[in-house]
């Protein structure tokens, strides 16, 4: 276990993992896109109370899960950067968080449009929706303290650290429909218990949501991939990869 | 078929959701692999840059390989 998560450290071996992986994560991440689009706009029946505009849904919470998904990848990848100094874990971090910050944005967008129509209005401070506002503002300044300091050293600390104090949002934006009265609808996916949501509604959110995740499994790769042959400009191994192409 | 792209009168809410979703994703691919050509191509000129160098060094060696 050790070893093979000390050679998957190894730079070289990641760069000829993710070339590898690239393909399979967005080829599955567009097959499950377009049988999530299929069941979603056209199997599923339409909602008893929310006629049609329930199908925001499909885009609206994988885009949320997603938003703190990406989050927890940044937080944990900054923790292992910090304790064990890999390299990687700070490339892994910093590549995740412009994707991350767009599906923080687009869950905000596609849950206003939504909100227009079930609750009349595009905004509210409600705990859900402002805790999801600052996870966007986290993703910005994280992003823009990386940019500002041009040390590479200091900045992936600084951001690292930035990363796990932060942290504590995810729980508060989890939590904030049970903790607080809030407009925003509680869960009806759940893992633990029966889901409250019929299956032909069910199926597509969980296809589209694992396609997402595949998508940015994708996206994460390619940006790790150029970051890391930048990084390692001077090494043998990214002079061999420049032959090579 | 136009009751499919009418959504029982949601039409410009959903698709608008649609329409975002697709160009965020799309975005995310395009950025992300233009920069990918890019950091190649600038490597890939400054190998040949130094290698160049290397040979001017060498003087007459270059020619040889």
């Amino acid at each position: 276990m050790w070893t093979w998560l000390h050679k998957l450290g190894s730079p070289k071996i990641f760069y000829n993992l993710a070339n590898k992986l690239i393909p399979w994560f967005g080829w599955g991440a567009l097959l499950l896109i377009i049988y999530g689009l299929y069941g979603g706009l056209i199997q599923a029946p339409a909602d008893y109370q929310q006629g049609d505009s329930f199908r925001i849904m499909y885009v609206h919470v994988p885009a949320a899960w997603m938003s703190m998904f990406i989050y927890m990848v940044i937080a944990i990848s900054s923790a292992v950067f910090l304790i064990w100094k890999i390299k990687l874990a700070d490339i892994i971090a910093r590549a995740s968080a412009p994707i991350g910050a767009s599906f923080t944005f687009l869950a905000l967008v596609t849950g206003s449009l939504w909100g227009k129509h079930m609750w009349g209005t595009f905004w509210i401070w409600d705990a859900r929706l402002t805790s999801e506002l600052l996870l966007l503002f986290i993703y910005l300044g994280y992003i823009g303290l990386g940019s500002a300091i041009e040390d590479r050293r200091v900045a992936a600390r600084a951001c690292a650290l930035l990363a796990i104090v932060c942290v504590v949002v995810i729980p508060i934006i989890h939590y904030s429909v049970t903790w607080w009265n809030t407009l925003h609808q509680g869960s009806s996916v759940s893992i633990m218990d029966k889901s409250s949501i019929d299956s032909s509604m069910l199926i597509p959110l969980l296809v589209m949501a694992i396609a997402f995740k595949l998508f940015y499994g994708a996206v994460v790769l390619i940006r790790a991939r150029s970051d890391l042959l930048f990084q390692e400009r001077k090494t043998n191994w990214v002079k061999e990869v420049l032959a090579n192409e | 078929m136009s009751d499919f792209f009418h959504m029982g009168g949601y039409a410009f809410y959903v698709w608008l959701s649609y329409g975002l979703t697709a160009v965020i994703l799309i975005a995310n691919v395009i950025i992300p692999v233009a920069r990918d050509k890019q950091v190649k191509r600038d490597l890939m000129m400054r190998v040949v840059r130094e290698s160049a160098k290397e040979s001017g060094k060498e003087n007459n060696h270059a020619s040889s390989s």
